[in-house]
């Protein structure tokens, strides 16, 4: 700090207020500084350098000088009070931003505010003196001179600063940077007229990133220090404990669990609500109007009453309340705005709300959504990628079986297993059959909706044989036996498929066959797989929608037991196996012709399906009664519980909601593990026998001996034939 | 569902997708009230409904002072006219356990099941089939107790035991909180208790004698036999009986204390 010059320029006044208490301070310290002959014993204990006061009082200038300017800092001298309240409180820690003061110049051991001032005032004026600045002095004195009326009125202004100043423990840098001076502002009084302000930026500079480090937020949470430390202070000095140092680590760490855990008060309510609140939330969103409102407001109502893909789902609520069935009317509601959104989303054609699926933790609201044309492909490369991973797997199943036929020939390899996996029946092409349409599924409306992968044909053979309920959440593992292959995402669209091709249905007429092309003969006879509206139905009245099942038909194909709707020979070979080609001939003698599968053609009325149990698949109702000019027809399914279908005049809908189980008479019983299958085959050169008990050892070993004893005997009785033919 | 509050009941049970059409809900208002007088029950209850192939049951309970007596069980096909059935016998139950399928929605309706049964006559002892024949009203009784058994489920605090013995509904419940409508402790079991002399001296201790009598849903084997599932975090959750038990059937904890129920078969 010698590197500033010694500037007797007088720095300059911002404010009349400013000078006048620098007066003011000038005369208390005069005041003060009768008490002279006490004070000398104290100055003895501050070893300063000349160099270092004189730069003390350098930046004590300029820092005074900023702190007038902005009108609400402290002197020193406040400062120092401060420094000493603080001290005895000992609540802060002392910072270690003093450029270059020595901490000997810390005023830790000065006993109390009045005597502080007037020993550093005292000091201040002694070192002045003994460094012969008698100049000063006497401006001093001449000073003094002034009228004492205003100063007291200063002073008193003074005082209250003070006090102010005092409470104030939150003026961060400044106070911490005038924290070490030792210096009076009384002297600075005199100060004006021989300093100016050297260099404030870099005292600035350092002042405002210092508090800018304070203020950074750490990465966990959004607290800063300095907040922390803020609300460290004000507790501490809203409380003022009677030890504070010794309490300082657990009000430290009071004051952060109080920032994460606000307490609350057992008088009033607890917010107990926070999730029912977050929900309304989201639920406004749905409620909001796309785009602007205000001048946009016409043209968007003008846009959205020409046709757009969401269905009316007010007037089908209407009608399946009319059923007995169905969710209240505001559910039906906002399922309505949420599947606007859907449609805002997505590059949508048509939609159609599907159902609701209940399950043990959450339900699913599923839509039934028909993209536009090419829209679609992008999202099912994404999914495809996903899938891959679990088809992979069964590709080198077929591999190793390969190598095990070669293998056997070479001796001492273990013989591989000859069980090969089934061949993997390829999975339908979108748009065609239970991959017709895409199906998003949200837990709750108000919540993104999620697009469920396309279906697989051996995921609806599995699922099938098992019966899970559904938890809610899509990536829950379905754990069972016989293994399904997928999270309950896959299984969920299984059901939805099997659901769909079940018990979608319309009444007669509505649909109809596209042109005939000749296509009976394609695929091994699928039959047509495409149907559309007829633009001349007429409804077909509704007491006859009920007396006969003939008057409905289904309009979504049936699944056949392979789990596709068209039937593929799986053993058909593609191009990749004509290739591994002529060495499976020999394996594939030993597999069996598989048969093609043939089901119900689409458009086949309900009056054909198969009975339940000696009951009818479907029960059919009017719903109600007592006007039955006004009546709708209700169809319920007994094979899933939990398909409705209404129908009245023109208008005709389909919902399920259930748990998205089958029926069954019976209790579900899961089906028991295969047996276990023979390890190695038995050939030439390998065979397994079990091991003999030893009631069969013993009894070879007795017929051993047995057959031993008798051919001795019989040799005995040679020699003595021999013996005899001998002696003869 | 108390037919006080019939209509509230309704909306807040709607999320498993059954419901009544409004001509059934106007005409059950108006003839609970009738079975109330005329069968002087003190408190009538919609219990719900049973779907058959030909037509659908609706049943009602009608409760005395005592909430845990013995009740009494009506059913209607119309939802007009309403006539009481007998009480259940475990006889009944054996009968039932052989009956399978749907409802048809006939009460006179008979089902016939072969049975293998051992007749003695004089020394000989030899099997018979014998056909057996059930009447539909007699699988209904069984078939509402076995529901009721298994999931009649009451929030704690909304029926309490005075000294004397009855029990009666407790007009100062006011619902249970958020945070206790989570656990499945706060609810119990709507009949008599099973399980509750079993308890060790060290959890009675903690019971209430006055709030809890009956056994609650916490010690159901298997776990996960009753699933919470808040529907509309704004209303309560619901807990729903695993429909593996009773399918279909769906519980709403109310107000002040009335069950809902409605099943499907």
């Amino acid at each position: 700090m010698g590197d500033l010059p010694p500037d007797p320029e007088p720095p300059p006044q911002p404010t009349s207020s400013s000078r006048n208490s620098e007066v003011s301070e000038r005369r208390r310290s005069g005041e003060q500084s009768r008490p002279q002959p006490t004070v000398p014993e104290e100055v003895q204990q501050i070893p300063l350098d000349a160099q270092i006061l004189r730069g003390s009082r350098e930046t004590l200038s300029n820092q005074i000088n900023r702190g007038w300017s902005q009108g609400a800092s402290l002197t020193s001298n406040e400062n120092f009070i401060l420094q000493a309240e603080e001290a005895q409180r000992g609540g802060i820690e002392y910072p270690s931003l003093n450029t270059g003061f020595p901490s000997e110049v810390q005023p830790q051991t000065y006993p109390s505010e009045g005597r502080l001032q007037a020993s550093h005032n005292a000091s201040l004026m002694l070192q002045q003196l003994q460094q012969g600045e008698g100049n000063l002095f006497q401006q001093l004195e001449s000073a003094y001179q002034e009228p004492r009326a205003d100063l007291l009125g200063q002073y008193t202004r003074y005082e209250r600063e003070d006090v102010q100043f005092s409470q104030d423990t939150q003026h961060g840098p400044s106070l911490r940077d005038d924290a070490a001076l030792p210096s009076s502002p009384s002297e600075l009084g005199f100060m004006p007229f021989t300093t100016e302000l050297p260099e404030p930026e870099p005292r600035e500079l350092a002042v405002q990133s210092a508090k800018a480090y304070l203020l950074q937020t750490s990465v966990s949470c959004d607290l800063s220090l300095y907040e922390h430390l803020v609300n460290l202070l004000t507790k501490i000095l809203n409380q003022r404990p009677e030890n504070p140092l010794f309490l300082l680590e657990s009000l430290n760490r009071t004051t952060q669990r109080e920032w994460f855990h606000p307490k609350l008060d057992t008088l009033r309510d607890d917010p107990e609500m926070q999730t029912a609140y977050e929900m309304a939330e989201r639920q406004k969103a749905l409620f909001g109007r796309s785009g602007g409102g205000g001048g946009e407001g016409e043209q968007e109502m003008e846009e959205e009453a020409a046709e757009t893909a969401v269905p009316n789902i007010m007037e089908k609520a209407f009608y399946l309340e009319q059923a007995g069935v169905g969710l209240s009317s505001d559910e039906s509601f906002r399922i309505f705005m949420a599947l606007k959104q859907l449609v805002e989303q997505q590059p949508i054609h048509t939609c159609r709300f599907w159902g609701k699926i209940l399950g043990l933790r959450r339900s699913y609201l599923v839509a039934e959504v028909e993209f536009r044309e090419g829209e679609e492909e992008l999202e099912e490369e994404e999914l495809e990628e996903m899938m891959e991973g679990g088809e992979v797997m069964q590709e080198p199943g077929e591999e190793e079986g390969e190598e095990g036929e070669e293998g056997e020939e070479v001796a001492d390899v273990i013989p591989k297993p000859t069980w090969k996996p089934p061949p993997v029946v390829p999975k339908e092409e979108s748009r065609k059959g239970a991959n017709k349409y895409v199906y998003f599924v949200c837990n709750e409306p108000g919540r993104p909706w999620v697009r469920l992968p396309h279906v697989v044909p051996s995921q609806i053979v599995q699922a099938r044989k098992i019966r899970k309920f559904f938890t809610g959440f899509l990536d829950a593992p379905v754990v069972s036996y016989p293994p399904f292959p997928g999270n309950e995402a896959n299984y969920l669209r299984a059901q939805i498929a099997r659901i769909s091709a079940s018990t979608h249905i319309s009444p007669l007429g509505f649909y109809l066959f596209g042109e005939e092309e000749g296509d009976d003969d394609e695929e091994g006879g699928a039959g047509r797989d495409s149907y559309e509206e007829n633009p001349d139905f007429e409804g077909i009245p509704v007491l006859e929608l009920v007396a006969s099942m003939a008057n409905w038909v289904h309009h979504t194909q049936h699944i056949l037991p392979q789990g596709r709707c068209t039937w593929v020979n799986p053993l058909q070979k593609t191009e990749e196996e004509e290739e591994l080609g002529e060495e499976e001939e020999k394996a594939e003698e030993g597999r069996e012709e598989v048969e093609q599968e043939v089901g119900p053609p689409l458009l086949t009325p309900l009056s054909e399906d198969a009975e339940i149990m000696h009951m009818s698949p479907w029960t059919a109702r009017l719903s109600c009664s007592l006007s039955p000019q006004y009546a709708v027809a209700v169809v319920r399914s007994n094979l899933w519980p939990g398909a409705y279908a209404y129908a009245s005049g023109k208008k005709f809908e389909n919902i399920y909601i259930g748990w998205g189980h089958k029926y069954s008479p019976e209790n579900f019983n899961p089906s028991l593990p295969a047996p276990v299958q023979q390890e190695y085959p038995s050939g030439p050169e390998l065979m397994e026998m079990s091991d003999p008990t030893v009631e069969e050892e013993l009894a070879l070993k007795a017929a051993q001996e047995q057959a031993l004893e008798a051919t001795e005997e019989e040799e005995e009785d040679e020699e003595e034939d021999e013996e005899e033919d001998q002696d003869d | 569902m108390d037919e006080e509050s019939l209509l509230l009941s309704l909306e807040l049970a709607s999320g498993s997708g059954q419901g009544l059409s409004p001509d059934r809900r106007a005409s059950l208002l108006t003839s609970l009230m009738l079975v109330k007088r005329d069968y002087r029950f003190d408190r009538v209850l919609f219990w719900g409904r049973i779907l058959g192939l030909v037509a659908d049951y609706y049943i009602a309970q009608g409760l005395s002072e005592d909430q845990l007596a013995p009740r009494k069980t009506l059913y209607s096909l119309n939802c007009m006219e309403w006539s009481l059935l007998p009480p259940a016998t475990e006889e009944m139950e054996m009968q039932t356990s052989m009956v399978k399928g749907h409802f048809m929605g006939d009460p006179s309706h008979e089902y016939e099941h072969t049975e293998l049964q051992k007749v003695n006559e004089g020394e000989k002892v030899f099997e018979e089939e014998v056909v057996v024949q059930i009447k539909e009203e007699t699988r209904l009784v069984s078939i509402i107790d076995q529901i009721d058994k298994a999931v009649a489920v009451i929030p704690r605090g909304a029926l309490f035991k005075t000294p004397f013995g009855p029990i009666r509904v407790n007009r100062t419940f006011e619902g249970l909180s958020l945070s206790e409508a989570k656990k499945l402790s706060s609810y119990f079991h709507f009949r008599e208790p099973v399980e509750l002399k079993n308890k060790t001296l060290l959890e009675k201790a903690d019971l209430d004698p006055s709030l809890d009598f009956m056994d609650s849903l916490e010690h159901d084997i298997p776990k996960e036999s009753t699933c919470h599932s808040p529907e509309d975090p704004q209303r309560a959750p619901r807990p729903c009986a695993m429909p593996s038990e009773a399918p279909g059937s769906d519980k709403l904890r109310m107000g002040p204390g009335c069950e809902v129920k409605s099943h499907i078969f």
